[in-house]
C-alpha cells in the first residue's frame, strides 16, 4: 500500500496513511502518516466505538490540511484498545496460519534436516 | 510518544521488516488543491472487504501458491450497509467486518463528517483489496496503480486516505 500511496501523490492526488506500523511507513518516505496503536484489520478502531473512529477519521482529514513543508507524522498513541495486548494479539491472526506462514516454516524445516545431514 | 509500530506483530516477523531494503529514498508529496470544505475524499483498504455478489477475492489460489496473492481490487459505493459486507484475507481474522466494516473502511464515519461539512464530500466509489501482495507490487505499480489513479481522476477525487490492514 505505501507504493501505492507514493503512485497516487506522484499522479498529483495528495495522501494520508492510516497505519499500525508508521514506522514501516515512514520508510517509503510517504509525506502524511497517521499512526495508530490498534491490532491489524483495525486502521480506524474498535467495532461500534464510533468515538473511536470518529477520531481516527478527523486526524486523517486534519492531516490533508496541515500546511507543513515536509512530511507530516502524527501518531494517535493516547488512544486505548479495549482489549489487553495479549488477547488482542490473538484476536487478529487468522484461525489457521496464512499460506506463506506454513510454506516458510516447511522450507526451514527442511534447511534443518539437510544441515543435520551434513 | 511515538507507538510502537510491532506491538502486534508476531516477534518472528519484525525481523524482516525491520531490515527489509526500501527502494524509495525521494520524498513525494502532493498538494491539496481546493479548501478541505470542497475536497472529494475517497477511502480505501487493504482489508479484503467486498461486496455480497461480487466475486470474493481469490484464496483459492493463494492456498495452493503461498507466495502469490490476489492483486485485484472491488469498487464498495459510499451507500453500502453493513449487510452487504464480506471479506476475505488469509492473513487477518476478519470476523470483526460482518460486525462493523468501518473499523477499515468507514465509510459511515465519513458521511457523518461529510453532513457536518468537515469536509467536501466521500467519492462515490470507495475502494478494497486484499493486502497481502509480495509477489504482485510490479503488477499494482505497472496496472492496478495507473487504473486506480485513472478512476479517481474521472470521478474527481481531490484526496486519498489509505488504510493497510
Amino acid at each position: 500500500m505505501p507504493v501505492l500511496a507514493r503512485l497516487v501523490e506522484e499522479a498529483g492526488i495528495p495522501t494520508v496513511v492510516v497505519t499500525m506500523m508508521p514506522d514501516t511507513a515512514a520508510k517509503y518516505e510517504l509525506p502524511r502518516i497517521l499512526g495508530v496503536p490498534f491490532p491489524f484489520g483495525h486502521a480506524f478502531g474498535a467495532p461500534n466505538d464510533i468515538e473511536m473512529q470518529r477520531e481516527v477519521s478527523e486526524a486523517a482529514i486534519g492531516l490533508l490540511t496541515d500546511e507543513s513543508a515536509g512530511k507530516v507524522r502524527k501518531d494517535l498513541e493516547h488512544l486505548e484498545w479495549p482489549q489487553d495486548d495479549r488477547t488482542a494479539y490473538k484476536d487478529w491472526q487468522p484461525s489457521e496460519p496464512s499460506p506463506i506462514v506454513g510454506y516458510n516454516a516447511n522450507r526451514r524445516d527442511k534447511l534443518e534436516e539437510k544441515n543435520k545431514d551434513q | 510518544m511515538p507507538i510502537d509500530s510491532y506491538r502486534y506483530l508476531p516477534r518472528s516477523f519484525r525481523e524482516g521488516f525491520e531490515a527489509f531494503p526500501i527502494q524509495e529514498t525521494e520524498p513525494v508529496k502532493a498538494d491539496l488543491e481546493v479548501p478541505i470544505t470542497d475536497a472529494k475524499i475517497a477511502l480505501m483498504t487493504s482489508s479484503g472487504l467486498y461486496l455480497e455478489g461480487q466475486e470474493p477475492f481469490d484464496t483459492e489460489t493463494e492456498l495452493e501458491n503461498p507466495l502469490w496473492g490476489d492483486p485485484t481490487y472491488r469498487e464498495i459505493p459510499k451507500t453500502t450497509t453493513q449487510e452487504e459486507i464480506s471479506a476475505a484475507h488469509l492473513h487477518l481474522n476478519t470476523r470483526d467486518y460482518y460486525v462493523d466494516f468501518n473499523v477499515a473502511l468507514p465509510l459511515d464515519r465519513f458521511a457523518e463528517l461529510e453532513s457536518e461539512k468537515r469536509f467536501g464530500s466521500l467519492a462515490d466509489i470507495n475502494y478494497s483489496f486484499m493486502g497481502y501482495q509480495q509477489a504482485g507490487t510490479p503488477d499494482w505499480r505497472n496496472n492496478q496503480g495507473p487504473e486506480l489513479i485513472v478512476k479517481l481522476k474521472e470521478q474527481g477525487v481531490h484526496a486519498l486516505i489509505l488504510a493497510p490492514a
